[in-house]
């Protein structure tokens, strides 16, 4: 199989049109993804290539939407639902969390919602606070829904590929930055596994774990640290549910030390859970230093680019945290 | 607007009440549900079931000449009061009562209770705590049948309470927009819990509503069996030929309270007991009589045999395993296939 460099937006459509291919009761509905091609031009093409059948454009209605996707997903599609913004999803909640998360389970067993829910979340766009959350914590925190953050051009195709398949529903939160970055990415259709956490970056002083974004900054961060003789391991944690602890757990031991870090405001944050599971197990035993956060502030995500900013943590936040924690005695 | 047009004038001779067979189904699926119902308020008030329940009972042609629309193939979706949408669509009184009485053989074997009865089988998509919570979901499976190209319908029964649910509104409005196979049954009983909707609703009926999303509109009489069934058969058939959705709205009445907490204190003995004398099956089987398709021996033998299949069912139903908290963490999601 062979790679090329394509985009992380690419790779994402790349996918839905093999999955589509692939299988006839795959479709996409969503607001402005026909002849727009999305609003962050995510299904592009795929309008021309499947027709407004498949590539089928809604209401302004997320709630309608999400509800609709659970009904075609319960007698035998596969829906993968786009919401503009993961702020939207407010709008839909109730479908998501008391209709498409508890189906399985509450009725019985018999059936399920294969339903993908795609959504862009962070900030970075100067878009303000109801288009710019991380809101990944609620639906890691209801039991039924499977979340999946990928952080690679090859993960935005292969977590996705392995959403679709799956016949549960998956909420699949992309972030908006990294849309437009690049990276290599297989052409066949390989899936990136559900629950499987991945070491990015191996290290010996110190162990960053991130989500999203967060990745690609605590690489950048390793490459500063790296050249003040600090060697950290970074974990990207690919699904936050369900939560696979094992390299987390492996590289705590190794290292000693570890940074948790999280776009999102800190407070009952999804990092929040991996600290707690960390000081759960036997790992702590094995750390030199108490465990640390470095995450969004609580506050709403404001629109002048500085305060932006100031809110999430950036390259030079985590390089400081991470000579903070090896201060730490 | 709203469709005024008697639909007993319209179909003559095409009555449930019409003919032995489709009478005796009739009254059999109206008892099965009154008299589960029953059972299942004594069960509670003697302590022997748990957790909560709304009662259908004096909404029973509704829900049965409403599913008399339907083919097996069709689907349903359900609310909180929705044993008898369950029993119309054939789900099995047994697993039905096993379910509320927390039983591993129930239909969610025990994870769902009254609220959330569903019956893959018979097409039933569930039963929903969430009012209107269905409604949309009620437009994606619909969306699904025109996208295989298969000419199922989906019903989706709902009450007047739902209809001030923004779901409401999004999922008739894509239903409408993309001319979809489902016929919307509103059951207006008058009350959204306390709520009357002479209070929630600024326009007079809740048929009215269809105008919004250019969609046919009717109120029917909802205690009347034929009636029910007739509005119901031709909206299944527009849904099915291709013809979009409509809003039926079902105008009757729930004797009981909301459920269990409920005092009745926003309305008055006399309004209940001028519903009562509305009683759908008594109409049904003085109707039935009249016309001198079923006998009154027939109509008792009826009510009798169905007393007793409920009496089965309480009784498999009580001697069954109760609901097996081991598998609890392995039954949150469909397992992969490898």
């Amino acid at each position: 199989m062979s790679n090329r460099i394509i985009t992380y937006s690419e790779a994402i459509r790349e996918a839905i049109g093999q999955a589509m291919e692939a299988d006839p009761s795959v479709f996409m509905l969503g607001e402005d993804i026909g002849i727009y091609g999305g609003a962050f031009g995510v299904s592009g093409d795929l309008y021309h290539r499947f027709g407004a059948e498949r590539i089928r454009d809604t209401p302004i209605s997320e709630l309608g939407i999400v509800g609709a996707a659970v009904g075609a997903a319960l007698v035998g599609m596969k829906p993968i639902v786009e919401i503009q913004f993961s702020d939207f999803t407010a709008q839909a909640m109730d479908q998501i969390v008391n209709q498409a998360a508890k189906i399985h389970f509450m009725l019985g067993g018999e059936l399920s919602v294969p339903m993908v829910l795609r959504a862009p979340l962070g900030s970075g766009t100067g878009a303000a606070a109801q288009h710019s959350q991380s809101l990944e914590a609620w639906f890691a925190h209801v039991p039924g829904l499977k979340v999946v953050m990928p952080a690679t051009a090859q993960d935005a195709k292969g977590l996705l590929l392995s959403a679709i398949d799956d016949p549960n529903p998956v909420i699949v939160l992309e972030h908006k930055l990294l849309y437009k970055t690049s990276g290599p990415v297989t052409e066949d259709a390989v899936r990136t596994p559900i629950g499987v956490s991945h070491v990015a970056k191996h290290g010996k002083d110190a162990v960053v774990v991130a989500t999203g974004v967060m990745v690609s900054r605590a690489l950048e961060a390793a490459a500063i640290l790296a050249e003040k003789g600090i060697d950290i391991a970074v974990i990207d944690v690919r699904t936050l549910s369900p939560l696979d602890m094992g390299p987390i757990e492996d590289a705590a031991r190794a290292t000693g030390r570890v940074l948790l870090v999280q776009e999102a405001p800190k407070h009952v944050g999804f990092m929040a859970e991996v600290s707690a599971r960390l000081a759960e197990g036997r790992s702590l035993y094995y750390l030199d230093a108490p465990i640390k956060r470095l995450a969004g502030l609580d506050v709403p995500i404001p629109y002048a680019p500085q305060l932006e900013r100031s809110v999430v943590p950036q390259i030079d936040n985590i390089v400081s945290a991470v000579e903070d924690l090896m201060r730490e005695p | 607007m709203t469709n005024t047009i008697d639909p007993l004038l319209a179909h003559p001779g095409q009555e449930l009440s019409a003919n032995a067979e489709t009478a005796r189904t009739t009254l059999q699926g109206m008892w099965a549900v009154r008299l589960f119902e029953e059972a299942v308020d004594s069960l509670f008030a003697r302590g022997l079931m748990h957790g909560t329940m709304h009662l259908s009972i004096g909404q029973e042609a509704s829900a049965i000449g409403a599913s008399a629309a339907l083919r097996a193939t069709d689907f349903i979706t359900s609310t909180h009061r929705g044993h008898g949408h369950c029993i119309g669509k054939g789900a099995d009184l047994t697993r039905m009562m096993a379910e509320l009485l927390a039983k591993q053989t129930g239909y969610c074997r025990g994870r769902g209770g009254s609220m959330h009865i569903a019956d893959a089988a018979t097409g039933n998509l569930g039963a929903n705590g969430i009012v209107a919570g269905g409604i949309p979901i009620a437009a994606g499976a619909a969306l699904a049948q025109k996208m295989q190209g298969k000419d199922n319908v989906v019903m989706c029964f709902f009450g007047d309470g739902a209809t001030n649910e923004g779901a409401f509104h999004e999922a008739v409005n894509l239903a409408a927009i993309w001319q979809l196979p489902v016929v919307f049954v509103c059951e207006n009983n008058k009350y959204g819990m306390s709520f009357s909707t002479e209070k929630s609703m600024h326009v007079e009926h809740v048929a009215d509503r269809a105008a919004a999303y250019g969609i046919p509109g009717v109120r029917v009489e909802g205690n009347d069996a034929d009636a029910m069934y007739l509005v119901c058969q031709e909206a299944v058939d527009r849904a099915r030929s291709g013809n979009g959705p409509t809003l039926v709205e079902s105008v009757t009445y729930r004797w009981k309270g909301h459920s269990k907490s409920d005092k009745n204190l926003y309305r008055t003995k006399e309004e209940i007991e001028e519903w009562r004398a509305k009683d759908p099956i008594v109409q049904f089987e003085n109707k039935v009589i009249e016309r001198g398709v079923l006998t009154r021996e027939d109509v008792d033998a009826i009510a009798a045999i169905t007393r007793d299949k409920i009496r089965v069912a309480i009784q498999e139903a009580t001697t069954a395993p109760d609901s097996d908290p081991a598998e609890l963490l392995s039954s949150v999601f469909r397992a992969v296939q490898a």
